[in-house]
């Protein structure tokens, strides 16, 4: 079995995102980056399917520029077998269609059985390439997934839907699949085996070596500018006073200012 | 310019949200242009009905057994017929999990451009321009559309609000190819709460790692129960084990958007504010004067949880008598 991780370079959780000033940017100069964290789900699911089912390749691929090469390499260390790069140069700010439409050419190219996606970037918070996927190599996918069980050619995978609903399917593979944070707890890659990693197989192509029409690649969707949102006035804290009273006031101040009760 | 709405609904219950959507749509529209729904499930007529008093022309049904639960390739399959009758331009949802699952494999289906979780939409001619938050709300961005014949787009749950409006609601049943669907629902697992969602919610009472143990949630439950809240919780809560994965708020659980939104015992790490910061009032108890929660709170009470949350529950009920 061929399975195939995809990997997207996000900002760190922590980071203080600043807008540039010309309004259509956001600067990448303070910003420390990391594997966008479902993705690591993503990773780890697949190296422990194949500790379990042996013959099992898995591909660890990012559509980005020469900077994802060691985040790749992080994805090899913690257990991938080959790291892909497809190259975005020229195409840095292809909407999620488009994307969807390289990495799925990826998916034909190696002849992948299972794709692992994050359910969803933090730095979009799209939600969209793995449904995407789904729809363009015409195979079933299933996001948001806190338990996948893959049984020879056949899978079960538990999503999880609003009010507490879990939806479990069954279906056959080849599938998308997009983690969730509950699916596993992703292994920490240390420092001896990301010098092991550099070893591993790794290719550079452009989308044009997957079969990928770049004229099929136009953003449809297209961001002009980026805001800050509203400040937020000053609150009101109340300290140091019997809490019955505290309370009191609390109770008073949404009922006649803020209105919500 | 015409305006599909999916309307989505769960055990033949019209979800709410859905009607901000439809709102949505009769405002964009315009007042010469039509705007239809189309609502997948079991048995909907009562849903259908509902409909035409919130502005829907419109409205597409398609029912019977294979819609009873979600499902995206039978729900894909009777939206694009709805769409191949109707020919809209733009098409219209929620950012729900539904939502979110649903739009993109149909605007892939489209070869057409998809906005999500928009707290913004206008017309613009033909076209409909969103602002969308990223990067887990530290930023919006304003996106445009080009170069697609259909704009999909979801909206975030409680941002637009829900008008009465009048349409004429023809209803009329489209009939659909049976989907061949690669997936089998085995199940549907519901955990013992009826509770709304909390993505829905628009009262969130949540509780941090001071709350110390899962019974302890019970002092949030009582006051949730008083204003027909959906308790909540951080990270560290969930780790520990006193709140299920399903109540987790933040940057790796949910997002909410509610009208209030009470913290009781939560620091304000930069990721759990991640989820909640775009509450309308934020209400934070917390015992250290100097917690980061308090910044953006828009009242707060310093103080000991234990004490706050039993006189809290006692006020509101006097309140609501
Ligand atoms: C990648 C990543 C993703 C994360 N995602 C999330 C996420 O989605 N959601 C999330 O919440 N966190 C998330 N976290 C964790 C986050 O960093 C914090 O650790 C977590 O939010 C802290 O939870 P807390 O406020 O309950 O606990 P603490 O930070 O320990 O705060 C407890 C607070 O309770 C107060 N307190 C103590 N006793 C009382 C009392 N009796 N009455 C009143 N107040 C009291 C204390 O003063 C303190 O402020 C994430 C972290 C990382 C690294
Ligand atoms: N440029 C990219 N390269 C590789 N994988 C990506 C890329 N963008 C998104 N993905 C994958 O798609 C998932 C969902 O992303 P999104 O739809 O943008 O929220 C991510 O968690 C990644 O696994």
């Amino acid at each position: 079995m061929k399975i195939l991780v995809f990997l997207k370079k996000t900002p760190d959780t922590e980071s203080k995102i600043t807008i540039s000033s010309n309004n259509t940017a956001i600067e990448s100069g303070d910003v420390k980056y990391i594997i966008n964290p479902y993705d690591e789900y993503a990773i780890e699911e697949a190296i422990q399917i194949k500790e379990k089912n042996a013959g099992t390749e898995v591909v660890i691929a990012s559509f980005g520029d020469e900077s994802v090469r060691e985040l790749i390499i992080k994805g090899l260390a913690m257990g991938g077998d080959r790291g892909l790069l497809i190259s975005n140069e020229g195409l840095a700010n292809l909407d999620s269609l488009g994307i969807a439409k390289v990495l799925a050419g990826a998916v034909k190219a190696e002849k992948a059985d299972l794709v692992l996606v994050g359910k969803q970037a933090i730095d979009d918070d799209n939600m969209h390439i793995g449904p995407m996927l789904g729809e363009l190599l015409d195979w079933a996918h299933v996001n948001v997934v806190n338990k996948l069980v893959i049984d020879g050619t056949n899978a079960t995978a538990e999503r999880e839907a609003e009010g507490g609903h879990m939806e479990v399917y069954k279906f056959a593979l080849p599938a998308v699949i997009g983690a969730n944070k509950s699916l596993n707890s992703p292994r920490y890659a240390a420092l001896p085996g990301i010098m092991k990693a550099k070893k591993k197989p790794f290719d550079v192509k452009k989308p044009a070596d997957l079969g990928v029409d770049a004229g099929s690649l136009k953003s449809k969707v297209t961001v002009t500018s980026y805001q800050y949102p509203p400040q937020k006035a000053a609150g009101q804290v109340f300290k140091g006073e019997a809490v019955d009273a505290m309370v009191a006031k609390v109770v008073k101040a949404l009922r006649e200012e803020a209105k919500v009760l | 310019m015409k305006v599909l709405v999916f309307i989505e609904q769960r055990e033949n219950k019209l979800k709410k949200a859905s009607l901000e959507a439809l709102s949505v749509a009769r405002k964009i529209a315009g007042s010469a242009a039509s705007v239809a729904a189309v609502v997948v499930g079991g048995s909907i007529d009562s849903i259908a009905g509902e409909l035409k008093s919130h502005g829907a022309d419109t409205v597409y049904t398609a029912s019977g057994a294979s819609f009873e639960n979600y499902n995206v390739f039978n729900y894909a399959a009777a939206v694009q017929q709805a769409i191949k009758t109707f020919s809209p331009t733009v098409v219209l949802g929620m950012a729900t999990p539904m939502g979110k699952d649903l739009f993109p494999r149909l605007a892939a289906r489209h070869d057409a451009g998809i906005a999500t979780d928009l707290i913004e939409l206008e017309a613009n001619g033909d076209k409909i321009v969103g602002l969308k938050p990223m990067y887990s709300g530290k930023a919006y961005a304003k996106v445009t559309f080009e170069g697609t014949s259909i704009q999909f787009a979801t909206l975030r749950a409680n941002v637009f609000k829900a008008d009465a409006s009048d349409g004429s609601g023809a209803v009329t049943k489209i009939e659909v190819a049976a989907a061949d669907s690669k997936l089998k629902t085995v199940e549907i697992r519901k955990d013992k709460s009826e509770k709304v969602d909390l993505t829905e919610a628009s009262v969130i009472i949540s509780g941090g790692r001071s709350l110390g143990s899962a019974d302890a949630f019970k002092i949030l439950h009582e006051a949730a129960d008083v204003l027909g809240a959906t308790v909540g919780a951080s990270r560290a809560a969930v780790d520990a084990g006193y709140a299920s994965h399903e109540m987790q708020v933040g940057q790796t659980g949910k997002t909410v958007n509610p009208n209030l939104y009470i913290a009781a015992g939560i620091s304000g790490s930069i990721q759990h504010m991640a989820g909640m910061r775009t509450s309308k009032v934020i209400v934070a108890i917390n015992t250290d004067p100097e917690a980061p929660i308090f910044k953006i709170a828009n009242y707060g009470i310093v103080g000991d949880l234990f004490q706050v949350m039993p006189i809290l529950t006692q006020k509101l009920k006097e309140l609501r008598g």
